[in-house]
């Protein structure tokens, strides 16, 4: 009698399990999740302040992060590869102090942002050079390369600050697209993405980065060139620090040498809470840029309910840890549920026997 | 394999055996570098040979030597940790506020509840890089803000100054005995038994075996999460008892306190030789590395060069002493797949 109970059940699973699979598999989809996480965020926080779901709002706010969001883009190419970059905020100090300077000596416009590019692609291509041609750990380098990059501006700027900018160039930080609401910045932030997105998922260069990700040394058996790979990724790196250095710049309209400190945690955050494997070969653009909105508007959220700047520390370094321990959670949960799954059908099979 | 180093240096003549003997070893190498570099100092300022000016430098480089042997274990076990500022901040800001709000407390209470406090926000870190299986980077960039975060939770925002704390607290780092400061007696304690622990005591080995090569030494029986979480722990205390010293010595508890502190412990590891993928390094290195960051340190206003060129100087030198480990290590690589070929 039992036994028969027992079976009934194990037939009820495997059946039950056909929509329902599908179901959790959609669900315990990363990208699913965040968006579930996303609309909750919006919905919890319009409920508790007025100017929340307020469109003007919204636009303004993402002033505040899109410049971390840019930045995100080519972290997911180092991380997908399994490396790492935390000089970026001293890529963008010493962008900021390039800029500040050439700027005091009366460089125009345009030669502010070649400056400031240029400048931050050359310390990426640094940090690339040196993981790969010494073959030293990534981490350890730009650790060294963090103080070195923050140290030449301190070293230059003390204590000072420069202030002095051509009028238009406030407008690349600070501006909308003429007749409309969407700042510059966000639109740009959504231009690179989309060509980052299609670098990424759409031609063999991106495919590359997934090879290398999962197994660097098969990647290199099959021939592709995985110091080649990686040197670009540390100079893309530099140069998107170098466009957030010129547009957090164009913001503020100071260039100190403490600017920035701490965003290689956010920018980190992003891309790990946007799905990317910090074991690399795994993740999408689309989680990412969905990440960086759920950050973006969650410290926007958090700021008018007059949270502290603290707690927000405190919550992204909190996300950051959860980033990473949910997606194996998830993983365990999809394992078990699979394993129980085939041993029913074995004891099924079985019992039919 | 030290019978074919045996053999080696007893080709060539005295002076290549010499030159050989002293370059294996980091801390011969630390010992005539740091002579190297100290002769100009001297020859410009020679008062900086002077003792007052050699019991500062130690004194000031006790805290380090204690945070760098911490960082040290994490490094050894192919791990990092990036907390080190905020978990000496917490625990420094607990004592100081302790001491603040119950003046009447012991300083050893004090003491005891920096280290504690280090070592439970170390036990986090070892728990989530061991059991929840997070890369240590990853980890301790999070906790690194969570923990500043909370250390700004619990002042509230407010600073312990040096009126607000007792004498006895912040006049017991330079109360000597035997002609020693106290702090110094700290740091002298925490490295002999650091020393014995990782030279002579089985779970010390172990931390090296796993950092050498994990899979290894899981199949000898190594409880590989047992010393991925005793690491953390390890370094958690020494950096929370390193806090309690840091609010005692310089006579204030503030938020930002020992931020980038962790650049510091980094580099003097580096320097005396722990190599970065784990496995290989000692306390006696680290400890001249310490030494070393800290007449650097000491010496920058005497060549004329600004303390704002302080985290510049130190992130090129951590980059020199980074090559150079490599290139050391490559060369016994090769030289060992020589001797195999020729075997």
């Amino acid at each position: 009698m039992a036994e028969q109970r027992d079976l009934v059940a194990k037939t009820r699973l495997i059946q039950e399990t056909g929509w329902r699979n599908a179901l959790i598999e959609l669900f315990t989809k990363w990208e699913v999740l965040l968006g579930i996480i996303f609309v909750l965020m919006v919905v919890f926080f319009s409920n508790l302040s007025p100017y929340f779901l307020d469109y003007f709002n919204l636009m303004n706010a993402t002033f505040q992060f899109s410049e971390k969001a840019i930045m995100a883009l080519p972290m997911i190419f180092i991380i997908m590869c399994g490396d790492i970059d935390i000089s970026i905020a001293s890529i963008i100090a010493l962008c900021a102090y390039a800029v500040g300077t050439a700027s005091a000596a009366g460089v125009g416009t345009p030669g502010l942002i070649a400056i400031g590019l240029a400048v931050g692609a050359a310390a990426g291509l640094v940090n690339g050079l040196l993981i790969t041609g010494f073959n030293m750990p990534a981490i350890a380098v730009t650790l060294a390369t963090q103080s070195i990059y923050r140290g030449i501006a301190q070293a230059a700027l003390e204590e000072r600050a420069m202030t002095k900018y051509p009028a238009e160039f406030g407008f690349f930080g600070q501006e909308f697209i003429p007749g409309t609401m969407i700042p510059f910045e966000l639109v740009l932030y959504i231009g690179l993405a989309v060509i980052m997105g299609f670098v990424l998922h759409k031609t063999s260069y991106g495919r590359r980065l997934y090879a290398i990700g999962s197994s660097p040394e098969a990647a290199r058996f099959s021939g592709i060139k995985v110091k080649k790979i990686r040197i670009t990724n540390y100079m893309l790196m530099g140069l998107f620090s170098g466009i957030a250095g010129v547009l957090l710049t164009s913001r503020i309209l100071s260039a100190r040498s403490n600017i920035a400190t701490s965003w290689d945690l956010e920018v980190i955050t992003l891309v790990v809470l946007g799905g990317v494997s910090i074991n690399g070969g795994k993740g999408t653009m689309w989680g990412v840029v969905i990440a960086s909105f759920l950050v973006g508007y969650l410290k926007f959220g958090m700021g008018l309910l007059k949270l502290s700047g603290t707690i927000m520390t405190i919550v992204i370094g909190t996300l950051l840890i959860i980033a990473v321990l949910l997606p194996r959670l998830l993983d365990g949960y999809k394992n078990t549920r699979k394993m129980r799954r085939q041993q029913a059908e074995a004891a099924l099979q079985s019992a039919k026997a | 394999m030290g019978e074919i180093q045996m053999k080696n240096t007893r080709d060539g003549n005295f002076l290549q055996r010499v030159s050989k003997v002293l370059l294996a070893r980091r801390e011969a190498s630390l010992v005539i570098l740091l002579a190297v570099i100290l002769v100009p100092i001297v020859v410009r300022s020679p008062q900086f040979l002077s003792f007052t000016n050699i019991d500062r430098i130690i004194n000031d480089i006790s805290i380090l030597s204690i945070v760098a042997i911490g960082e040290f274990f994490v490094i050894l076990s192919n791990g990092i940790d990036l907390s080190v500022g905020s978990i000496i901040a917490f625990s420094g800001m607990a004592s100081g506020m302790l001491n603040e709000a119950y003046p009447q407390v012991p300083v050893f209470f004090l003491l005891l509840l920096g280290t504690g406090l280090g070592a439970v926000m170390g036990a986090v870190n070892g728990a989530l890089v061991a059991y929840g299986k997070i890369p240590p980077i990853i980890t301790t960039l999070g906790t690194m803000s969570v923990y500043r975060g909370l250390t700004f939770v619990l002042s509230k925002g407010t600073w312990v100054t040096a009126h607000e704390m007792t004498p006895n607290f912040i006049g017991f780092p330079r109360q000597s005995f035997l002609g020693i400061s106290a702090l110094i007696w700290m740091a002298l304690i925490v490295i002999v038994v650091t020393y014995y622990f990782s030279r002579f005591t089985r779970s010390g080995r172990e931390i090296y075996a796993i950092g050498g090569n994990a899979t290894a030494a899981k199949f000898v029986g190594v409880n590989e999460k047992r010393i991925r979480f005793m690491v953390f722990v390890i370094s958690g205390t020494l950096f929370g008892f390193a806090g309690s010293l840091w609010t005692a010595r310089y006579a204030s508890a503030v938020n930002e306190m020992a931020t980038g502190f962790e650049m510091q412990a980094v580099a003097a590891c580096v320097l005396g030789g722990v190599n970065f993928a784990g496995g290989a390094g000692a306390i006696p290195g680290v400890v001249l590395g310490a030494l070393f960051l800290g007449v650097l340190n000491n010496a920058l206003p005497v060549v004329y060069l600004s303390t704002f060129y302080q985290t510049l100087v130190q992130g090129m030198i951590v980059l020199l002493a980074l090559v150079i480990n490599t290139m050391v290590d490559q060369r016994k690589t090769r030289k060992l797949l020589e001797q195999r070929r020729a075997r």
